[in-house]
């Protein structure tokens, strides 16, 4: 399958003169984590379906910043972040997707500051944007009927107000969306935001992502939607926890688009 | 003797709002201790953000029972002030009830005023039941023993009596209105203390009279107290909500400032240009600290925060951290804040307006290392505040204190930093692996 996936870098792109209509930022999680890897190639396989001309930095690509930003090292961050803005700015980059919100966030947010001016956006609204221009259609096909919930990432939501692209996916797979209580603005963090993924939580009666994940459980959908690698990690280890895995899957919106589409 | 009275009343309102200039003083000092931060941009939108936050109420309808009560109070105190004025002038020239000549708007005006006044006591009664009988989780949590849950419940004591007081002086009015007793000329609607004043059926008129004129001191004093109470207590929001809204941060939540005291660091160490040998300039003064250690390196919007804080705690009861039990708490992060100021604020008392190391820092003394390690930036306190406060900024100074000023974080996060700044990613991966995943199945 992945043989078929077409995947330019922009500097072949550059070789041959053309340039992409999207930088698609691939990010660590999407690079390098097995389970987020998967994310990357529906959301290509999706890309290569409806003919966007994009490409990505590969191994020019470095991490945002955003783990040693929110960990409070503002010189790791800025350093990245002035090397992603020499690249970037190299290949005249005009507009940027990416799959992770902590990476959507960082680079439209952040970068500004450090000369870094691009248009960002995250992969539910360039494929809600694909939809709407009719460059992608979307059948419900195995979706049809099925309970969803879509679970906010604080990046996303919150922190940038986007609370509607993901959710009009899921409607047009003809699927059941279900809310969990705390959703958009009151949404619950994953667990995963703020550089926690990467250490071990404080002492507490509970784990974050646990609690989210029996929130999402109690909404009987079969499917927990996620938009972003780590909150997928964290509510992944919650089904697991709670020993579910055989009746919830946890799913990117552009894996439920790919798989729909059988991709 | 004739006078006395007059004279008495002035010196009650000197003493009063002198001693409440003073705290005033006080308080502006505080929070210019904070470094500077530039809100001045955006003028129009911050009238408008105040306006919606902070008179608007806005960000409380979330919670629909609180927020009907806390307009009962919020409406009542602001309008029934508008009587202040009254009582201020009756005060000084022995007059009663100065505006009466506003005819039917003066009884419409009273009337109003009455019915907020019941609707007041109505709102604290049902508060004190939801801190002390029903004992809602958010106000007995750990940062709220102490003065914290005095404070809350003081308010509570000091505007239901201030409430009763000029409603039993209403009534005593009404009743003495009403047998025609020397000056008290008919004026005003009397919708809820007419209720009250059968209870001086048969009692001597002096005696009523005297009651009213009790009540009516009593009343005038209460609030030149209570004004006085504020600068302790979380009730100072009444005021600063107002400037705190103005002030807030209107960019998106995500979006966290880059230092500019790093960016001038990365710059000069990107630039190809730069003399590496080149002796670095030495900024004049003491090079600024990275990140908070103590209030003075928080900006003075996170200090006018921290005496702002209602101690609501919708911030702390949304928090994913507190709620699955840890330590960390927005709100107590807020009240550390606001403690380590007022104790700062004594030390500058106590030595002529400076400040001598009392051996002290907020982080560590006021807030632990474990607190804000357990915070994930998810911005849920920020959302939930009803007055715009960020805790998480605090949040964020101090981590940032901890890792480039003590290279504090814990080993785990020490080994994330040390991979982004080798390999460019968070975990061990050769940055020239980047697009492997593209030929793996
Ligand atoms: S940002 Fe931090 S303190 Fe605020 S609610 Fe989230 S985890 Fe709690
Ligand atoms: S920070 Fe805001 S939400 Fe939290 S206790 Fe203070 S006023 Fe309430």
């Amino acid at each position: 399958m992945s043989a078929n996936l077409v995947v330019p870098t922009m500097a072949e792109m550059m070789a041959r003169g053309e340039q992409p209509e999207v930088l698609f930022w691939v990010g660590c999680s999407g690079s390098f984590d097995d389970r987020a890897k998967k994310i990357t190639k529906a959301f290509v396989k999706i890309l290569n379906r409806a003919n966007v001309s994009f490409a990505v930095l590969g191994t020019e690509e470095g991490c945002t910043g955003d783990p040693a930003k929110r960990a409070g090292n503002e010189f790791a961050f800025q350093m990245q972040a002035m090397m992603n803005i020499q690249v970037l700015d190299g290949y005249e980059v005009k507009k940027i997707v990416t799959a992770c919100p902590h990476c959507f966030n960082t680079l439209k947010n952040e970068y500004p500051d450090l000369g870094g001016k691009y248009e960002v956006v995250h992969h539910t609204q360039f494929l809600k944007s694909l939809l709407d221009d009719g460059r992608l259609t979307i059948e419900g096909g195995q979706f049809k009927g099925k309970r969803i919930t879509f679970h906010d990432p604080c990046y996303l939501g919150r922190a940038n107000q986007v609370y509607e692209a993901p959710r009009q996916l899921i409607e047009k797979l003809d699927a059941e969306l279900v809310e969990m209580k705390r959703s958009r603005q009151n949404g619950f963090c994953c667990g995963a935001g703020g550089a926690q993924l990467f250490k071990e939580p404080e002492h507490g009666t509970k784990e974050v992502h646990v609690e989210r994940t029996e929130e999402a459980i109690g909404t009987n959908a079969e499917i927990i939607a996620a938009g972003c690698p780590f909150c997928n990690t964290m509510l992944t280890d919650g089904v697991k926890f709670k020993e579910k895995e055989s009746s919830v899957k946890v799913l990117d919106v552009a894996e439920l688009i790919a798989n729909a589409e059988d991709l | 003797m004739e006078y006395l009275g007059q004279v008495l009343f002035l010196l009650l309102l000197v003493v009063g709002f002198g001693f409440f200039i003073k705290n005033i003083k006080k308080l502006i000092r505080n929070i210019k201790l904070g470094r500077d931060i530039d809100r001045t941009d955006n003028s129009s939108a911050r009238w408008k953000n105040m306006i919606r936050v902070a008179l608007g109420q806005s960000k409380m309808v979330k919670r629909p029972i609180p927020a009907i009560l806390h307009i009962f109070v919020y409406a009542g105190f602001v309008i029934i002030n508008i009587e202040m004025l009254e009582i201020i002038v009756d005060g000084l020239f022995g007059t009663h009830r100065a505006f009466s000549f506003l005819g039917a708007g003066y009884n419409a005006l009273i009337g109003i005023f009455e019915v907020l006044a019941f609707l007041v006591i109505f709102g604290v009664v049902v508060f004190w039941i939801r801190r002390n009988v029903i004992k809602l989780k958010r106000f007995n949590q750990p940062e709220m023993e102490g003065w914290a849950k005095r404070d809350a419940n003081n308010i509570i004591y000091i505007e239901t009596t201030l409430m009763c007081f000029f409603l039993i002086m209403n009534a005593a009015d009404y009743y003495l209105q009403g047998i025609n007793h020397t000056h008290y000329t008919a004026v005003g609607s009397f919708p809820i203390s007419s209720l009250i004043s059968p209870i001086f059926e048969g009692v001597n008129p002096a005696t009523v009279a005297f009651v009213e004129r009790f009540c009516w001191w009593a009343h005038i004093a209460g609030v030149m107290v209570f004004m006085n109470y504020l600068y302790y207590s979380k009730h100072l929001h009444i005021f600063l909500a107002f400037p705190n809204t103005y002030y807030a941060n209107l960019k998106p939540q995500g979006e966290f400032n880059n230092l500019e005291s790093v960016k001038k660091e990365v710059s000069l160490m990107m630039d190809p240009n730069a003399d590496p040998y080149a002796a670095p300039v030495e900024p004049v003064g003491e090079p600024e600290k990275f990140g908070a250690q103590d209030v003075m390196d928080l900006n003075w919007v996170q200090l006018l925060n921290a005496y702002s804080c209602t101690e609501c705690g919708r911030c702390t009861s949304s928090c994913p951290q507190n709620t699955t039990g840890k330590k960390l708490s927005p709100r107590k992060i807020m009240m550390s804040t606001r403690d380590r100021l007022e104790d700062v604020s004594k030390i500058l008392d106590a030595n002529n307006g400076k400040f001598v190391d009392d051996g002290k820092t907020l982080l560590n003394d006021y807030i632990t290392p474990e607190e804000l390690w357990a915070c994930n930036t998810c911005n849920a306190c920020v959302e939930e505040c009803p007055i715009d406060i960020s805790p998480l900024s605090i949040i964020m100074d101090m981590r940032r204190f901890l890792v480039m000023e003590q290279s504090a974080a814990p080993v785990e996060l020490n080994n994330m930093m040390q991979n982004v700044e080798n390999n460019a990613a968070p975990w061990q991966y050769n940055q020239m692996d980047r697009l492997n995943w593209k030929d793996e199945n």
